[in-house]
């Protein structure tokens, strides 16, 4: 699916392109995402690239109203928290995000499970926060 | 099956010293070191020359960040008046002195030194919370911070899915915190030494005097739940879940087995040691569990040859309430999904048959973060010495008790069981 070296850079690089993309192990099977270079199982290198479809349920959340100072340069403080998460991909592995489009105000009404979608190409600049993963409702 | 392990020669804890732990703006690291130093060298029984010391094993998190000054070993020496002795920094996150204590043991154990000084220190009060915040979110995984998570946040996390698998709720969260204000009530090192009554009752002072709305809170629950008393800092993890920012320095004195009574007559001897590494939050395979605190544990009730019902007591990592839950049920002190049940049915009080974080634990001892892990350490010597005054554990049989230290989301986890003989 591409040439580039399976690492966190080249992962940063297809988000922006619109691509999730995870590796998986020749010898295994097992699929990583963020991509691995080194199979944690196997202790072998031969990865290869394979795109994951963006969808996934919620698995664990939280709503931080103290956040980093990136965080807080982006409006986000103790009256507008925002909500991070573990994901479950449909295709088994789990990822770190950050979930829009629920109400971090009343964390209540977001429940485990919940079907979600990645947004992804819609991310203009390729800082930090741009490169980490974000998912909505379904 | 985890390897058996075994030292090379027994190690011994014969002295131990902490400064208070608290906000200083008066204080940096060199003043809170040497004022542990001095309570531990005052502590030893039969009296002990620091310039008998050999060497030093000292635990830093976060100060070439928040004091942008690094190379703390040789740094504390000088102040200590102990060149041209060695000593070497360990960083593990939050676990970084005890990690200093297993490499001072390792040291003895070898036969290279008989007599090393384990401290710990950390000073963070002079950041703003969200500069705290991002200073300890260093520990996390980078794909963690790009995600936006704090430490409060992993935790947070990690609650909503422990709640959701096993029908916990935050109420239950409250009972952790409840019963470390309770014990810290007697302990004149913490930095929150009130319990949730005494801290409700001043409040209400403070509203009359004022002439302002009087609070009425019918329990301590109804004050957690209060989000003006008890605002929240990462859903579900409220300001009362939180440990403290913090500064603070601890000090403990090893020695080689066969010299332990020439410096007193109750030394405190280590049973078990493991350490052990974790996965990042996305990457573990159960969200309710770290492996890392189970793999440690194992570890060191093999080479201790003794099983969770040995341990009489324990201080466990809480750096937030979900954590200590967490942690009695991967040490094995509680089956996985009712360590909630225990807080609540009072089996972790200090009255009750397995008490947990004596001290008053990281919430209100306080968690100046370098230092907890030599600071847990302490408060199982004190107790296994009976000498923990107002929150001493009944002495009868006292014999084994232990200490849980965690880094960063469970990166790394240490446990490290203590003996009377």
């Amino acid at each position: 699916m591409t040439d580039h070296a399976i690492n966190d850079h080249t992962f940063a690089m297809l988000l922006q392109q619109g691509k999730l993309q995870g590796s998986k192990c020749t010898a295994c099977d097992a699929v990583f995402v963020p991509p691995r270079s080194l199979c944690p199982n196997c202790h072998q290198a031969d990865m290869r690239w394979v795109l994951m479809a963006g969808t996934g349920r919620l698995l664990a959340f939280t709503c931080i109203s103290i956040g980093p100072p990136w965080m807080v340069a982006q409006g986000y403080d103790r009256d507008h928290p925002y909500c991070s998460a573990a994901v479950e991909l449909d295709e088994g592995p789990r990822v770190v995000a950050r979930i829009e489009g629920v109400d971090a105000e009343h964390p209540e009404s977001i429940q485990l499970g919940m079907r979600l979608v990645a947004q992804l190409g819609e991310r203009g600049e390729s800082d930090d926060a741009s490169a980490s993963l974000v998912f909505t409702p379904a | 099956m985890t390897k058996k392990r075994k030292l090379g020669r027994g190690v011994a804890m014969v002295g131990a010293g902490m400064s208070p732990f608290g906000m200083f703006a008066d204080r940096d690291s060199k003043d809170l070191v040497i004022e542990a130093f001095r309570e531990m060298v005052n502590s030893v029984d039969k009296g002990f020359e620091p310039n008998d010391l050999d060497a030093l094993y000292l635990g830093n998190f976060t100060n070439d960040f928040f004091v942008q000054q690094s190379h703390w070993g040789a740094i504390l020496v000088d102040a200590l008046g102990l060149v041209p002795k060695p000593a070497t920094r360990t960083e593990g996150a939050c676990a970084s002195s005890a990690l200093a204590f297993r490499e001072a043991v390792f040291a003895i154990a070898s036969g290279f030194y008989d007599i090393v000084l384990v401290g710990g220190f950390e000073q963070m009060s002079k950041q703003s919370t969200e500069q705290v915040a991002e200073g300890l979110a260093l520990a996390a995984s980078p794909h963690e911070r790009q995600a936006g998570f704090t430490f409060p946040g992993v935790f947070g996390a990690i609650a909503t899915a422990y709640f959701d698998r096993y029908g916990a709720s935050r109420e239950h969260l409250m009972n952790v915190t409840i019963k470390s204000h309770d014990n810290a009530r007697f302990n004149p090192k913490a930095q929150h030494q009130r319990s949730i009554r005494e801290i409700m009752a001043s409040r209400v002072e403070k509203a009359t005097s004022k002439g302002a709305a009087i609070p009425s809170w019918k329990d301590e629950k109804e004050f957690l739940a209060d989000p003006k008393a008890n605002p929240v800092v990462a859903w579900p993890m409220h300001l009362f879940d939180c440990s403290p920012i913090s500064d603070g320095a601890a000090c403990l004195l090893l020695v080689g087995e066969e010299i332990a009574t020439s410096f007193t007559d109750t030394p405190i001897y280590v049973r078990g040691l493991g350490q052990a590494s974790g996965r990042s939050l996305h990457a573990a395979e159960d969200l309710t569990s770290l492996e890392a605190t189970r793999s440690a544990a194992d570890e060191a009730y093999q080479m201790a040859d003794l099983s969770p019902g040995d341990i009489q007591f324990a201080e466990v990592h809480d750096c937030f309430s979900i954590a200590e839950i967490l942690s009695i049920e991967d040490l094995g002190f509680f089956a996985p999904g009712t360590g909630f049940k225990a807080v609540e049915e009072g089996l972790t009080r200090l009255d009750g048959p397995k008490p947990i974080n004596t001290s008053g634990g990281l919430k209100c001892k306080g968690h100046p973060v370098g230092a907890t892990g030599a600071a847990q350490l302490i408060e199982v010597w004190q107790q296994l010495r009976v000498t923990a005054d107002r929150r001493q554990i009944p002495a009868g049989d006292l014999r084994f008790g232990a200490a849980q230290s965690m880094g960063g989301t469970g990166g790394t986890c240490t446990f490290t069981i203590l003996e009377r003989r």
